[in-house]
């Protein structure tokens, strides 16, 4: 099951050039970038860890490639994302964030009912990803 | 573009056509065999930044004529690239030597607007960096270090300033040599996104290339910049007061002149920072005689810097207490 979150999500995946020309739009706005990776995608799984820094002083998007590009080598299966932080004032908030690389396999979620007192029925979405332990989901990261 | 054959053999530009060559529609891929050279010069709008080069930067002719040379050869591969033509990017990292205060910074920073008016950078800002910004002090601290602000100056200029600090042979366990190799991977594989241009005293720098032959040789542009004389150290002093609304009399132009005449000959003179300097404080004697001296004062007298306040520097007193002063200004 493809995944779909962020901007473009529901867009075919962006090309290297459409990420250079989306990362290229958000330098020019003024929002430094992040790079972000998971290999937990459940929608509320909001935390995602930062590789490396968030880079600020950047003015050209060919150095968030770079970083983009070692990122990929190194968490080749994992979802990467990269989102642009509007700092404004008034704002102060994600600005742009989508993704740019997702694994090979996607094995999606299964719904979990769970009876709860008074026949109520509470529903819980489960990535089947995250059976295996951390690190281990989608292939081996190196 | 697809039907460009052989754009690299000379006959085909060069011959006289042929009768067969009737007969063939013409070419797509030369719509017009004529460019208007002037046209393109124009549009590009090098001719300002020429100009203000000119205009601002005092003497540095073969500076600005290779300046000049560069721009003219950048043009030329836009249009070979417009035209069609095979065309490698030009190599364009350059060295910049020369002794303290000959302007090598203030000139990186018009090359980079160059280079981004011609398009050859994308951004044009220029990233000025020295041996503490890409060095790191522990084992695996250079690398991201130097990726760092390589980073930060792609789509501009990274200007390395004494960059001959980056080697020390002297210490075989130095860091610096793992922040050439990156430099030399960035100038070789990121030619597309950012231009290095080093820079440093010319027989430091002639050492740091002989023992890195990997910089040498990736360096198309060797730019040396000699020292001014003392009529041009003159116009910048002019130059540099107009800026600041302050102005010399006759009296203490001559005064200046003979400071320079006096200044140049002693150790660490660093050209027009050392001009800028000698200003300053000139400025700072005028301001205490000028309220030492209280009363009623016109406009006029507070842009003017007499030759008091210039004869009172202590290289007007002679040696060893000149020595002392030109130890304060060390070309920083």
């Amino acid at each position: 099951m493809r995944i779909t979150q962020g901007t473009f999500s529901f867009l075919p995946d962006l090309t290297d050039d459409q990420v250079k020309a989306q990362v290229q739009y958000c330098l020019d706005n003024d929002w430094p970038i992040s790079i972000e990776y998971t290999d937990d995608p459940h929608p509320r799984n909001v935390y995602w860890d930062m590789f490396g820094l968030p880079m600020f002083d950047i003015r050209d998007a060919s150095g968030v490639m770079l970083e983009l590009k070692a990122c990929r080598e190194r968490y080749p299966e994992h979802y990467i994302r990269i989102s642009g932080y509007d700092r404004s004032p008034g704002r102060q908030t994600t600005a742009l964030s989508f993704l740019v690389q997702r694994p090979t396999h996607e094995p999606g979620f299964r719904l979990d009912r769970q009876e709860a007192s008074d026949r109520q029925v509470r529903y819980s979405t489960h990535s089947y990803a995250t059976d295996a332990p951390a690190g281990e989901r989608y292939g081996r990261s190196r | 573009m697809t039907g460009i054959p052989d754009e690299t053999s000379p006959s085909a530009t060069t011959s006289a056509p042929s009768p067969a060559a009737h007969v063939v529609p013409p070419r797509v891929a030369r719509p017009t065999n004529q460019i208007d050279l002037g046209a393109a010069y124009r549009d590009s709008q090098i001719q300002e930044l020429l100009d203000e080069i000119d205009r601002d930067l005092v003497g540095l002719v073969p500076v600005k004529t290779r300046i000049r040379d560069i721009a003219s050869l950048l043009l030329i591969a836009k249009l070979r690239e417009n035209a069609g033509l095979a065309t490698d990017r030009p190599t364009l990292h350059m060295s910049f030597t020369g002794r303290p205060g000959t302007g090598k910074t203030t000139v990186a920073m018009r090359m980079a607007k160059i280079l981004h008016r011609l398009g050859f950078v994308r951004k044009g800002h220029l990233v000025v960096a020295t041996r503490d910004d890409l060095v790191g002090q522990y084992v695996g601290h250079t690398a991201p270090k130097t990726k760092e602000v390589v980073k930060r100056a792609m789509g501009g200029v990274l200007f390395i300033d004494e960059a001959y600090y980056l080697y020390r042979p002297e210490n075989e366990r130095d860091y610096g040599q793992e922040a050439i190799e990156m430099l030399l991977q960035v100038m070789e594989n990121q030619r597309d996104d950012l231009v290095v241009i080093l820079a440093g005293y010319k027989d430091r720098m002639d050492t740091f290339y002989g023992s890195n032959p990997g910089f040498h040789s990736r360096i198309a542009h060797h730019i040396d910049f000699p020292d001014y004389d003392r009529t041009e150290l003159m116009t910048i002093a002019e130059l540099l007061l107009a800026g600041q609304q302050y102005r010399l009399d006759a009296e203490s132009r001559r005064a200046l002149d003979e400071y320079l005449e006096r200044r140049m000959v002693q150790p660490h003179f660093a050209n027009a920072r050392s001009v800028r300097n000698a200003l300053d404080r000139a400025k700072l004697r005028q301001a205490s005689r000028l309220i030492s001296g209280g009363g009623i004062i016109t406009a006029e007298e507070l842009t003017r810097i007499d030759a008091a306040d210039i004869r009172q520097s202590r290289v007007f007193l002679d040696a060893p207490d000149s020595a002392r002063e030109a130890a304060s200004d060390d070309g920083r």
